[in-house]
């Protein structure tokens, strides 16, 4: 018997264990460019204004934990991440909301209605600074810490994520 | 009540399965003649009761029964009746029933037409047919169950994906399907061969008409969905190595070099091992194509059915088919001894080369399919494959594949004198290449690829053409006789390398010398490319059965001729709410002239985005690959194959 037989099904063995490590990877676990940087320059009107109200100076001033979430009135699902978001204030974080292509009258209603978590909120109408924080859809949330980018999640953040994952990538020690 | 019959016939045809698996298997190792006899009507009763499951939910689709979950999630009252039907496989269950009911049915032909095999051979075969067919059920009953009810069931669907209403897509699927499940057969046929540890030229003479079928509605069904995206998508593009599309070609490429190497064991009595690995491999391409497809672990534009766990037991299904197929070739292959030795300048030689050629492009395809998910599950990085590779290494295989396919039917068996054969080819050769150069400044010159591409799709042509002219000694008297008297299965030969090299110069055209306009247009205005001129007439409304339309009318005139009529559709489509663009396509034979019509300006009402494409022997492209078929289907009748599959081969 000869081994060069056994060369199609090592191979067969090999993709098959790729597809079932492939099986299991999220596909919404996108990994990003910014981790371990500080965050982009950029500098934002507020919504319906023409004042520059945020921009990356007041995030290398934070100290602690600020969180960067990019939303809009047109995307579904950041209706249902809205009420975590709306938790996470109660407890005390400092969230940054930026309207992502979104018009000044859409968000005001948008935060009329459902409230408001954000300690600010900028309008990115063109999407040209989300483009530069390489946000690919809506929402999408940074977790900065002394003003370095800690974590990117995208989609709605879940409690149980927040508490598993995020949480103890913003404990943990400094490098 | 018709869909719960159809539940249970779908129970019966899974448990009628396992006995086929079984009993007739181990009936032939101990040579128990009543258990084999099950066999056959065993496949036969499979397919009566898969033909019940399946028009069971065809029924329900037909009625719009919006109590079962599958046509409620894909189906609409409003949509015309044969989208309907076609959405009966246009979903993941349907799809799967689909697969499984082709499955019996090719288990059905094989227990008719392979009577006379030997017999415990052919119920090894069976055996093997049911044993794929099990998977298929079980992976249907248990995680993908398309007769499912829900309660409290909703007074309307939810419509089927605007993209996949389409007379194109609507027979693209079964086409493709005839394709990947006929390439089982050829997998029963290699795996039973290998428990008898017997291949001989008789099996390679069954084995060729059942890969020459699916080879023919392989070939048919991908270019239907290439010419589908080509028409539909409207990016004027007709093939994107999308993984999807990557999942069809595999097989393709692999049953392609298994229709040739097939020839050499039958007329040689060598290659067995290879043939036989072949014949596996490309039935492996298939589930995985399926796997792909239907797991969602590659991520692409046709991800419409997306589930880790079914994505699990499919794995686990392809671990047990093609890993114990692999296995069992590994521990039995050197049975197979070689026969007929030949020199390595021989018409063998040709086909091994060609062989080569076609698994390393198949390997190359493979590669890049999958690359992106081995990357992502090592290392954790996303990153794409994309048609700049595929274009690259994929062409610089198949220009030598093209090059020996113009020598190998001039070739003689066993032993062949090159220098004859330079001779006598030398001619056809130079003539590509004058043709090649004069089109190519024709036609204003290009890039450098773009001359290859015609000279080797020349060479194709007149090579094909001389050999044939050759063969009936076109010169000679009684020619006519001589050419009425070829076997269909060197006719078929001709016209299939005749399809491709036909193909191949229309890729040359439309990837080389295609031309792209994107305008802002009023009424009135006008555009000028591949040598028509065409104006934007107006616009209409437009109210189909579940869409609303904009109608755009243009006139297309070349040299100042007639004009002619170009109406482009921007629809919009109710359920679900999503907007499509219908191309509008002006096929001639010097090539396309096709435009799109996107949205209007929102502040100026009059101005429209459109997009012009001039695509050069876009038709020879699909007219090639149409003679392809053609020549596969002159092959596929041929007596010599009605024979072995009527009454098996006598030696």
């Amino acid at each position: 018997m000869s081994l060069n037989r056994f060369i199609p099904l090592a191979v067969f063995c090999v993709i098959a264990i790729a597809l079932y490590v492939g099986l299991s990877l999220n596909p919404s676990n996108i990994p990003s460019e910014l981790i371990n940087d500080p965050t982009p320059e950029f500098s934002l009107p507020v919504v319906g204004g023409e004042e520059v109200s945020f921009s990356s100076i007041d995030l290398a001033a934070e100290d602690g934990v600020v969180i960067v979430n990019f939303f809009a009135s047109w995307c579904a699902p950041c209706y249902v991440e809205h009420p975590f978001l709306m938790k996470l204030k109660e407890r005390g974080y400092k969230i940054y909301g930026v309207a992502y292509k979104d018009k000044a009258r859409d968000t005001n209603r948008f935060i009329a209605q459902q409230g408001n978590p954000y300690y600010k909120i900028a309008a990115d109408e063109d999407g040209r600074v989300a483009i530069d924080w390489g946000v690919y859809g809506v929402p999408e949330t940074y977790f900065i810490k002394n003003g370095i980018i800690r974590y990117k999640h995208a989609s709605p953040i879940l409690e149980m994520e927040f508490e598993d994952k995020i949480v103890p990538i913003l404990e943990g020690v400094d490098e | 009540m018709i869909v719960e019959i159809g539940h249970f016939a779908l129970i019966l045809a899974c448990l009628l399965s396992l006995i086929q698996s079984t009993f007739p298997l181990y009936g032939s190792l101990k040579g128990k003649g009543r258990l084999m006899a099950i066999a056959a009507p065993a496949a036969y009763g499979q397919f009566l009761f898969v033909t019940i499951s399946f028009a069971a939910l065809m029924y329900a689709f037909v009625v719009s029964d919006f109590s079962v979950a599958n046509v409620a999630r894909n189906s609409h009252t409003l949509k015309p009746m044969l989208y309907k039907i076609s959405a009966t496989w246009g979903n993941h269950e349907g799809s799967i029933l689909f697969w499984t009911f082709i499955l019996s049915l090719y288990g059905a032909l094989v227990a008719f037409f392979g009577r006379k095999l030997p017999r415990t051979f052919y119920v090894k075969v069976l055996a093997i047919q049911a044993l794929v067919g099990l998977g298929f059920y079980l992976f249907l009953l248990l995680t993908s169950n398309p007769f499912e009810r829900i309660y409290p069931f909703p007074m309307e669907g939810n419509g089927l994906n605007p993209l996949l209403q389409d007379p194109g897509l609507a027979f693209h699927p079964p086409l493709l399907y005839m394709g990947y499940v006929g390439l089982s057969v050829t997998f029963s046929f290699a795996v039973g061969a290998l428990i008898e540890g017997r291949v001989d030229a008789a099996w390679a003479r069954w084995v060729r008409p059942w890969t020459l079928l699916a080879w023919c509605f392989l070939t048919a069904g991908i270019t239907l969905g290439s010419w589908w995206a080509y028409y539909e998508l409207g990016w004027g593009g007709w093939w994107f190595w999308d993984p999807v599309e990557n999942a069809s070609f595999m097989p393709w490429l692999v049953a392609t070099g298994l229709l040739h190497s097939a020839i050499v064991v039958e007329k040689r009595d060598t290659l067995k091992a290879w043939t036989i690995l072949l014949a596996i491999i490309a039935f492996s391409f298939s589930l995985l194509g399926t796997f792909i497809v239907r797991s969602g672990v590659l991520t692409s534009v046709h991800a419409f059915a997306t589930d880790p766990e079914r994505g699990v037991f499919i794995l686990m299904f392809l671990f047990i088919v093609i890993g114990g197929s692999l296995l069992l070739f590994a521990l039995r292959a050197d049975k197979l001894q070689p026969g007929g030795l030949f020199a390595p300048i021989s018409r063998e030689s040709m086909l091994v080369i060609n062989n080569l050629l076609l698994s390393v492009a198949a390997l190359v395809v493979m590669f890049g399919t999958l690359y992106p998910l081995l990357r992502d599950a090592l290392t954790g990085e996303k990153i794409t494959v994309g048609p700049p590779f595929f274009n690259l290494a994929f062409g610089f295989l198949m220009i030598p594949l093209i090059l020996v396919m113009g020598l190998g039917p001039s070739t003689s068996w066993k032993r062949a004198d090159l220098m004859g054969l330079a001779s006598r080819l030398k001619f056809v050769f130079a003539a590509s290449l004058l043709m090649a150069i004069a089109v190519f400044y024709a036609a204003g010159g290009g890039e450098i690829m773009a001359g290859i591409w015609l000279a080797v799709g020349l060479w194709l042509l007149l090579s094909t053409l001389y050999e044939w002219a050759e063969r009936v000694k076109l010169f000679k008297s009684g020619a006519l006789a001589r050419i009425l008297r070829q076997p269909r299965a060197s006719i078929g030969m001709s016209f299939g390398h005749l399809g491709l090299a036909i193909a191949v110069l229309g890729m040359a055209g439309t990837s080389y010398w295609g031309a792209e306009k994107q305008e802002i247009m009023s009424y009135g205005d006008k555009v000028s490319i591949g040598g028509y001129d065409v104006t934007f007439e107006n616009t209409d409304g437009v109210i189909g059965p579940n869409y609303t339309a904009v109608r755009a009318t243009f006139s297309a005139s070349r040299d100042g001729g007639k004009p002619q009529i170009l109406k482009p559709e921007a629809r919009v489509y109710l359920t679900p709410p999503m907007p499509t663009t219908e191309a509008a396509i002006l096929s001639r034979f010097t090539g396309d002239l096709f435009v799109v019509i996107g949205e209007a300006n929102n502040r100026a009402y009059d101005q429209w985005a459109v997009r012009l494409y001039h695509k050069p022997l876009q038709v020879w492209l699909w007219g090639g690959v149409a003679v392809m078929v053609l020549g596969g289907l002159i092959s596929l009748s041929d007596r010599r194959f009605r024979m072995g599959a009527l009454k098996g081969a006598k030696k």
